[in-house]
């Protein structure tokens, strides 16, 4: 088992948090939360790495043969990808209108909600 | 029986589907008719298997049935706790349905069953998480709850304020979500498990004799960092204000009444099922995240309470102190606790429903939220300010409401200076009501001075969500709160009632035993002396208000609340990396 991609996923994660706390844009900032995502998909994929594995497909080969990668994790990922289809689309609508109503993407401008 | 058991997802989401196909060519009325007819149906469903859920039951979806212990199927729980979480949330969507009966302006030509469609698929996904057996089912429910959540938030696209508390509603709550199946995956990775009881067994074969490492308590930050965020804890609790204050008023019933409660109760289920063997997280560990978190949450929450004059983000924050209590009450990790809790968020769910339908009720009428700018102006509507005061004192803990049981179960089962916490944030959070009630229908007291305050959202100038402004206040919306009040109460008198909610609770715990519930002499006396704390407060702050700008203290946790994005998301890392610290000894110690 090779510790890199677990590495990588938390940087991705932590990247993507500075990302969304730092931002002065709000479609920046559903960008950061979709980075956040996809270190989810890094992390899932690393955790069912096989070592010399193939895609577990049993169209072509015998069951047993040789090791597959665990399908779970590629199910599970691919669920996360849907999920987070909705959300980006929901979120940047959701930006499309305040852009609208604000007349600006900035939340640093944004501070009607206070207190 | 039990092969009903997913239905309590599907036919709410059904009936979704049904109006977003069908809703095109339906006029308005068939259209909510057919949203509250999928939501009765679901709550009848759940009521039925409540009652039949002792011996709890388990169901594999599909048939999918476990060969040789290993099993690729879906797994969903029909257990009291489970069961009962579905049923209050399937009887709350049907109220806040009722209540929004012809509530709204009316929606452009073939979109009316939208709003009911939407309304459905938060029940379906809020009912889908309560019987979850699984962690990734957990999250896929979570995540589909929220994004309607979501949605419903920014429902008034055309506000201003609408979509900015939406948005910082999804950003939060995604990134929150993420977290959970960042643990999700770490869980995995160990146990190659995703049903709750079997990762808890893996877990603890894992461990063997050495106790968690830091991968479980990985696991355990992460998974519960996504609950608490749902749960509104302090400091994850920043989204929860904002979304209420805009959120139309039946979505702030859900919310307030039941979403935050499924956090609560996703925190018990995982430390339930997961964390509680030999392998997890250490008893003294999780109780100590818990309540300081419990504690931090109650009293930010009834401090903020106090300081508000937007009615609606007012009754947000009073469900951030209680949320903090509940939390206290599954943190001490005793059947007790879990029983009070239990009832606690049945008699809160019915009061704060009902109290936010009342300020939906002025919002309508009067075009505004501003507890100031409505000072005695709403005089005429009588019966709207009793159930309002009478609301208020229920929060309070008034015997013998479902609320002040559930207080007094809890008390007794947290014990020590605990119990102060417990009569400090009801009293407060029930006073800052009562305040409300007696300036805006009574109009007692001067009238509040404006201040050179422009730090805080004040509620005034905001749209009314009904097609006009009401001149009179239909049946339905003055019906609805009264019956989730007179359910508020039922909780607490229904003789036996309690007792079933305990030995349903107890029965889907891990402690292995059965207590009983009742009325106590101390319980009654701290009911009462949270009650009358709260009048005298609340009369004192009407007779004599002071400069309505906060003392000193409170100010800087006030500037906390800036309703800036990046603000919220450090808070919520810091959040993480708290609970982290909390829970850390008993990875060391091992």
């Amino acid at each position: 088992m090779h510790v890199l991609p677990y590495l990588v996923a938390a940087y991705v994660f932590l990247a993507g948090c500075y990302g969304l706390a730092t931002s002065r844009n709000l479609i920046h900032a559903v960008g950061c939360l979709a980075v956040c995502q996809s270190a989810t998909y890094v992390l899932l994929l690393a955790v069912g790495y096989r070592e010399r594995g193939t895609a577990p497909v049993f169209s072509d080969i015998k069951p047993g043969s040789r090791p597959v990668v665990d399908p779970v994790v590629q199910a599970l990922t691919l669920t996360d990808i849907v999920v987070g289809a909705t959300v980006t689309a929901l979120l940047l609508a959701l930006v499309m209108q305040i852009s609208k109503r604000h007349g600006t993407v900035d939340p640093d401008e944004l501070r009607e909600l206070r207190g | 029986m039990h092969h009903l058991l997913p239905l309590l997802a599907a036919v709410p989401l059904l009936g979704a589907a049904l109006l977003v196909i069908g809703g095109r060519h339906l006029p308005r009325p068939a259209a909510e008719a057919i949203g509250c007819l999928a939501s009765a149906t679901t709550a009848a469903l759940a009521i039925l298997l409540l009652l039949h859920s002792s011996p709890p039951f388990t169901e594999w979806v599909g048939g999918w049935f476990p060969m040789n212990g290993e099993s690729v199927g879906i797994v969903v729980l029909g257990d009291g706790a489970s069961l009962g979480m579905a049923a209050l949330v399937s009887l709350l969507t049907l109220a806040a349905l009722v209540y929004s009966w012809w509530y709204f302006d009316e929606p452009p030509r073939g979109h009316a069953g939208f709003y009911p469609a939407l309304m459905l698929l938060f029940q379906g996904g809020m009912c889908g998480f309560a019987i979850a057996g699984d962690l990734f089912n957990m999250f896929v429910f979570f995540e589909l709850m929220s994004v309607v959540a979501y949605a419903l938030t920014g429902y008034r696209i055309d506000e201003a304020k609408a979509v900015q508390g939406g948005l910082t509603f999804g950003v939060v709550n995604s990134l929150g979500a993420y977290f959970m199946l960042m643990g999700i995956a770490l869980l995995y990775a160990r146990t190659g498990e995703l049903a709750l009881r079997k990762i808890g067994r893996g877990l603890d074969v894992a461990a063997g004799h050495h106790g968690p490492d830091a991968l479980v308590l990985a696991g355990f930050v992460m998974v519960l960092t996504g609950l608490l965020v749902k749960a509104a804890a302090v400091p994850f609790q920043f989204w929860l204000p904002d979304a209420h204050a805009v959120a139309p008023t039946p979505v702030c019933m859900l919310l307030s009444g039941v979403m935050v409660e499924l956090g609560v109760y996703g925190v018990w289920r995982v430390y339930g099922s997961v964390f509680s063997g030999p392998g997890g997280i250490p008893a003294a560990d999780a109780t100590r995240a818990l309540v300081v978190l419990g504690v931090l949450t109650g009293a930010v929450g009834a401090v903020m309470c106090w300081y508000q004059r937007h009615i609606k983000r007012l009754l947000a924050f009073s469900t951030i102190g209680h949320t903090g209590l509940f939390l206290v009450g599954i943190g001490v990790l005793n059947a007790e606790g879990d029983d009070g809790t239990a009832l606690y968020i049945l008699g809160h769910a019915g009061v704060k429903a009902a109290l936010f339908a009342c300020a939906g009720i002025l919002l309508d009428r009067y075009g505004s939220v501003d507890e100031f700018y409505l000072h005695g102006r709403a005089r005429e509507l009588r019966a709207v300010g009793v159930m309002f005061a009478v609301g208020a004192l229920a929060l309070a803990g008034l015997p013998p409401f479902g609320t002040g049981l559930g207080k007094a179960v809890s008390e007794e089962a947290v014990g020590g200076p605990l119990t102060v916490l417990y009569v400090l944030v009801s009293a407060l959070t029930g006073a800052a009501v009562l305040r409300v009630a007696a300036r805006v229908f009574l109009g007692l007291g001067p009238r509040p001075e404006e201040g050179q305050d422009q730090d805080r959202t004040t509620g005034s100038g905001e749209e009314p969500e009904t097609r006009q402004r009401l001149k009179r206040v239909p049946t339905t919306m003055r019906a609805v709160p009264a019956v989730l009040l007179a359910g508020a109460l039922a909780v607490g008198v229904v003789p036996g009632f309690a007792d079933l909610v305990a030995h349903a609770v107890d029965e889907a715990g891990t402690w292995g035993v059965f207590s009983s519930v009742h009325w106590t002499v101390p319980g009654v006396l701290l009911d009462v002396l949270s009650t009358l704390l709260a009048v005298v407060v609340a009369a004192v702050a009407v007779t004599r208000p002071r400069p309505s700008a906060a003392p000193g203290w409170v100010q800087p946790l006030r500037r906390l609340q800036s309703g800036h994005l990046g603000d919220y998301v450090a808070w919520l890392l810091v959040g993480t990396a708290v609970l982290g610290a909390l829970a850390l000894p008993g990875v060391l110690g091992s």
